[in-house]
């Protein structure tokens, strides 16, 4: 079996060491034995969403979100089909509002992918800093850094995780959203190599929907949990 | 007024004074205090400067671009306000105009070189005339603080609006620098040949900042830098007023500025031919006598943790300020440069003067450090875990973590590499050198 991990337009989507959550997915999948392909699309490829496991859309300037954005319009037939039949995505800040239904652009509202039923709306001023999540979906804590101005409403759809420290996706201590096999969340960080279990979450799922092997073999995750732990200290004090 | 400014100033002095007693460096309260006292006191003292006062911004380099430039122009015998260290918010530009000042408010100085925060510019421009202002270069950095390179880009243009009669002097390579140029009166330098230098790209800005088209280029110097034009706009590098060419990168840095004049100084790293020329260019707009450059460039002695080359039990230890990802992959191309075998120590602060947020050490490419004869390389700072666990990715398992203290430091440079590097970023630098000049070998 082999798994295929696609990456969203990298030139343009990087904005936040992004880069590193492929590294975890490639490094976490290949330490398994499991034969491991990372596809880079530019904005001109025509992608072949058969061929995907694993989708990652990061963040960008507000600019390469928008130009990003009118890309993937084009293929929203193709994404919603690949969103429904279990296909994996973690979408992380620009990339996680641009899947919604809209987002902001230059102060006016942008029509989204519409792959998640989500509202994103820019608030009066940027939250930034460090986050601390108490996730369900992982069954621990989930730590990121945030720097958005998003706000965004995930209505009757189950968040990504309960803020215990920072704001998330605005006024309602929620932060992110999941929805099928799809996490969208403002936390960077990159968020995969400190979360490890939310990297092999979504490594299970893609494994499940090619009818592959589980559970994952465990990892020496010791350096992985001492700067997780680092973060999550520095807030229960 | 009068009595406001001079409260103003002394108290301002006094705590200089009482800061150095105690040790401290700082020179944001004494200024934040003064401008309290007297809000109009920037703007009293630098109207007084008789020349010009140029403004040094941009992501990297400002400082040793700054300090140069004022180098160049005290050696034509020139009073010069100089904000040296580095404290380049509005509150360090005060305090290096009232350090000049008499306690009533004389100001005697025939130039000013202003190091500018790019965010402080929009403030400093209120208070004191901008005749020029330098830009380095704009990369990603500190994003908590800026925002995106695209609000950088905003804020200094928000400045921009707010001067008159001012020569802007841009870095011409840069796409990101150049888009400040457009409409107003700029001068470009930038690097004519290219160097084939092995720096990954850090993506940003690679796209037309007129139309958002892709950005092509002909040949890329590091990082955005480099020959590019828009493929869709007519967007492209400018005319470059002030180019180098002829480079010679063998153990010194030589080039030659416009084909004619050489210029021959012992610094490392390839960005320094950039900040010199930089500073060159903003120097020889203001039409100074003395050319014997090269002299003034070699005496000149880095700020401090720029390549700064201590020796600690027999051994070089060299520390270096690295900040973000261009200046970590360009301490890392230096570093694979020098063919000695090497110790590394990364120490990453994340205090808001650091940047808060410290996803760019995804950014940069620590895999190049396993082919650059390096042997241990050891991890601290507040964020030593992220580093370790970079690190981990980058082909170095269970880097030792350690504090910076004497002892660890004499421990590191008894290692068995020929030298030791120490990348540190900015809330580290401090403490560290002044630990390895206490433990330095003297004479």
């Amino acid at each position: 079996m082999k798994i295929t991990v696609g990456h969203l337009f990298p030139d343009m989507l990087n904005l936040y060491g992004d880069s590193g959550n492929i590294a975890v997915l490639k490094h976490r999948l290949q330490s398994r034995g499991i034969e491991t392909e990372v596809t880079a699309y530019g904005i001109e490829d025509e992608i072949d969403f058969s061929a995907v496991d694993i989708l990652l859309i990061g963040g960008g300037g507000e600019r390469e979100q928008h130009l990003a954005c009118g890309r993937l319009k084009q293929m929203r037939d193709d994404i919603v089909s690949y969103a429904e039949d279990g296909g994996v995505i973690l979408a992380v800040c620009g990339g996680y509002h641009i899947l919604g239904k809209s987002y902001d652009h230059n102060g006016e509202k942008a029509e989204g992918i519409g792959v998640l039923d989500i509202i994103t709306q820019n608030g009066k001023e940027r939250l930034i800093g460090d986050v601390v999540l108490q996730s369900d979906l992982v069954k621990s804590t989930v730590v990121g850094f945030e720097n958005h101005t998003g706000k965004t409403s995930i209505g009757n759809l189950k968040p990504f995780g309960r803020v215990l420290y920072g704001h998330g996706n605005g006024d309602d201590g929620t932060e992110g959203v999941v929805y099928r096999h799809i996490i969208g969340t403002n936390l960077h960080g990159p968020l995969l190599p400190k979360n490890p279990a939310v990297a092999d979450w979504l490594i299970e799922k893609a494994i499940e929907r090619r009818g592959g092997e589980l559970p994952l073999a465990p990892l020496n995750d010791t350096a992985e949990q001492e700067a997780h732990n680092y973060i999550v200290g520095r807030f229960k004090k | 007024m009068n009595l406001k400014k001079i409260l103003s100033i002394s108290v301002c002095k006094g705590l200089i004074k009482i800061g150095q007693l105690m040790g401290k460096k700082g020179s944001y309260t004494p200024g934040v205090i003064a401008m309290k006292i007297c809000p109009d006191i920037l703007r009293m003292l630098s109207a007084q400067v008789r020349g010009d006062i140029i403004f040094v911004c941009g992501t990297n380099g400002k400082t040793t671009t700054n300090n140069l430039l004022c180098s160049l122009i005290e050696s034509n015998g020139k009073k010069v306000v100089c904000n040296k260290v580095g404290a380049n918010m509005l509150a360090g530009i005060t305090v290096a105009f009232i350090e000049k000042a008499t306690l009533t408010g004389k100001l005697d100085a025939d130039y000013a070189c202003i190091e500018c925060d790019e965010a402080s510019l929009r403030h400093a421009v209120k208070h004191v005339r901008a005749d020029k202002v330098a830009v380095t270069n704009l990369f990603r950095d500190q994003l908590d603080r800026y925002g995106e390179i695209e609000s950088t880009i905003g804020l200094l243009n928000e400045a921009l609006e707010k001067t008159e009669n001012t020569t802007l002097i841009l870095n011409g390579d840069d796409p990101m620098s150049a888009t400040l140029g457009r409409g107003r009166n700029a001068v470009y330098y930038g690097i004519n040949e290219c160097c084939n230098e092995e720096v990954k790209s850090t993506g940003e800005g690679r796209f037309c900042t007129v139309c958002g088209a892709p950005l092509e280029y002909n040949f890329f110097h590091y990082s955005h830098l480099g020959d590019w034009h828009c493929s869709a706009c007519d967007f492209k590098r400018p005319h470059i007023d002030y180019g180098a060419d002829n480079i010679d990168l063998d153990g010194k840095l030589a080039f030659d500025i416009n084909s004619f004049t050489r210029l021959d100084v012992n610094y490392r790293g390839f960005y320094n031919i950039y900040n010199i020329l930089a500073a060159y260019t903003v120097y020889d707009l203001l039409g100074l006598k003395n050319r014997n450059i090269n002299k003034v460039l070699t005496s000149y002695k880095p700020q401090i943790g720029r390549m700064e080359e201590f020796t600690v039990g027999g051994k070089p230890v060299i520390l270096n300020l690295a900040k973000n990802p261009a200046g970590f992959n360009q301490a890392i191309a230096t570093l694979a440069s020098d063919k000695r075998s090497k110790d590394v120590l990364i120490a990453v602060n994340d205090a808001p003067s650091d940047g808060m947020d410290i996803s760019w050490l995804w950014d940069v490419d620590f895999e190049k450090l396993s082919s650059c004869g390096v042997g241990v390389v050891s991890v601290s700072g507040e964020r030593r875990h992220d580093v370790a666990l970079r690190l981990k990715y980058a082909g170095f398992d269970n880097a030792p973590v350690t504090d910076i203290t004497a002892d660890t430091l004499k421990d590191i440079a008894a290692g068995d590499g020929e030298v030791c590097y120490l990348l540190v970023n900015y809330t580290v630098l401090f403490a560290t050198q002044s630990i390895l000049k206490t433990i330095c070998d003297k004479g």
